[in-house]
């Protein structure tokens, strides 16, 4: 009975220290201190004690004479985060806690563009998202205003301004309609980071191709192949020339060449040929000796 | 969203350690910021990851090994984290990490697909031990931030920082 009194007077006594600690006016501390500045503490009492600085970003250990103040110089704390600041004397332990918070100056931008490669002319095809960081790798989580911009080689520039919320900020843009090589920039005061998105043309668009005798065959030609906005396609890009005679059909795969694609078929008389490049279709030549 | 929070719960309660089951755990409703919807499924994976990622740390931190950071942590998260598990070595000091309770908020998916980020309103409490005396316990409330990333079969945490409320 008595063992278990005891237990229950030093539990007692246990809560009420833990309470007192948590209460603790004796320690005078910054609410926040942004990262990497100089900042005190001031401590009450007399005599040596152990000075503990614990975050999951950074620990400090120190001997300090309570009832003075412990300077820390610029750049002894530069990790954002929560930390428990403990005095632990001879006969006397202080807690406290403060916020390290992350400079205001924005130094790096961790920039996310995709695609890097896409079609022209697509709505809202490329996205960007940005996340900002001081110089010590901390995420800046205060609003800072973003400035995108998709730049092209014809000079056309799309620009939005985004303001960041804990930290991150995205936009949509849209491809433009001439290809080549765009650079996309985010940007913060004199700050910023580029990617490359190359745009290449779309689908051919108006495939178009002629038909002529070639001794016992037929050569059929494409007209250059173009997408919608004038673009060439590239070369490489496989054309399907098909003919169809008297119930049967055959089909030849042929890669542009300088722009365009050439085949020789059979040239039946009452031929029907017709072309393709994926799932856009040409225009049909009816072939008559 | 109650749905999902009960598969969460339920989740957890199935497949979770001793230790994940000492933490409450609630999740928000959405709230996206960003153009890309958000999969249930993915939005559970990365709380669940995220969510071990502090069995780790509390680890790490107990025993000062700085390996067992790896299977959740990367990037700039895991070289602070790794500093000051080294720091704490060279001091004589370990820390014992407790999480409690767990209020979660996903924020933003980032269009790409390449990063969640979320808040977390956690409750911990944090034991610090010098050359084997404890120095002190104290029960912390904080708000962090946190970015996660995938890898190859989990998300990893990737910015990790408390916020003040």
């Amino acid at each position: 009975m008595r063992t278990r009194l005891t237990l229950l007077l030093g539990g007692l006594a246990v809560a009420i220290a833990q309470m007192s600690f948590a209460q603790d006016a004796r320690m005078r501390l910054p609410t926040t201190v942004e990262a990497g500045s100089a900042f005190s503490i001031q401590s009450a009492g007399n005599g040596q004690a152990t000075l503990y600085i614990v975050g999951l970003g950074q620990v400090l250990k120190r001997d300090v004479q309570l009832g003075e103040s412990a300077s820390f110089l610029a750049g002894s704390l530069t990790s954002a985060g929560h930390y428990l600041v403990v005095l632990a004397g001879t006969s006397t332990t202080q807690n406290g806690s403060f916020d390290v918070v992350s400079a205001h100056k924005p130094a790096n931008l961790s920039f996310l563009a995709k695609p890097s490669r896409l079609p022209v002319g697509l709505h809202d095809g490329i996205t960007g998202a940005v996340y900002v960081f001081d110089g010590y790798h901390n995420l800046i989580a205060a609003p800072t205003s973003i400035s995108f911009e998709l730049a092209s080689p014809s000079g056309t520039l799309q620009k939005r301004l985004v303001i960041t919320r804990n930290g991150a900020a995205w936009t949509v843009m849209d491809s433009t309609a001439q290809q080549g090589i765009d650079k996309f920039v985010a940007r913060v005061d004199d700050l910023y980071s580029t990617r490359i998105v190359a745009q290449v043309p779309g689908d051919p668009c108006g495939l178009k191709m002629t038909a002529q005798q070639a001794g016992q065959q037929v050569r059929l030609v494409t007209d250059p192949v173009r997408d919608c906005s004038g673009n060439a396609v590239p070369d490489g890009t496989v054309v399907t020339f098909t003919e169809n005679y008297n119930g049967a059909q055959s089909t030849v795969d042929e890669p542009l060449k300088n722009g365009i694609a050439e085949v020789e078929m059979s040239a039946h008389s009452g031929a029907a040929f017709s072309v393709a490049s994926g799932i856009v279709m040409g225009n049909q030549i009816r072939w008559e000796k | 969203m109650l749905k999902s929070l009960l598969i969460l719960t339920a989740f957890f309660a199935t497949s979770s350690g001793i230790a994940f089951a000492q933490a409450t755990v609630h999740v928000e409703p959405m709230n996206l910021q960003g153009p890309r919807s958000l999969p249930e499924e993915t939005g559970r994976a990365a709380i669940r990851d995220y969510l071990q990622s502090w069995q780790s740390l509390s680890a790490a931190f107990e025993q000062n090994r700085t390996s067992l950071l790896d299977p959740d942590f990367v990037g700039i998260a895991k070289d602070k984290l790794t500093e000051t598990i080294q720091q704490q070595a060279a001091l004589g000091i370990r820390t014992h990490y407790t999480d409690r309770t767990h209020d979660i908020q996903i924020l933003f998916y980032s269009p790409e697909g390449l990063s969640i980020e979320l808040l977390d309103t956690v409750e911990y409490d944090v034991q610090v031990i010098d050359k084997d005396r404890v120095k002190t316990t104290q029960h912390v409330r904080a708000r962090y931030l946190i970015i996660v990333t995938p890898a190859e079969l989990r998300w990893r945490v990737r910015v990790f920082q408390a916020e003040p409320e």
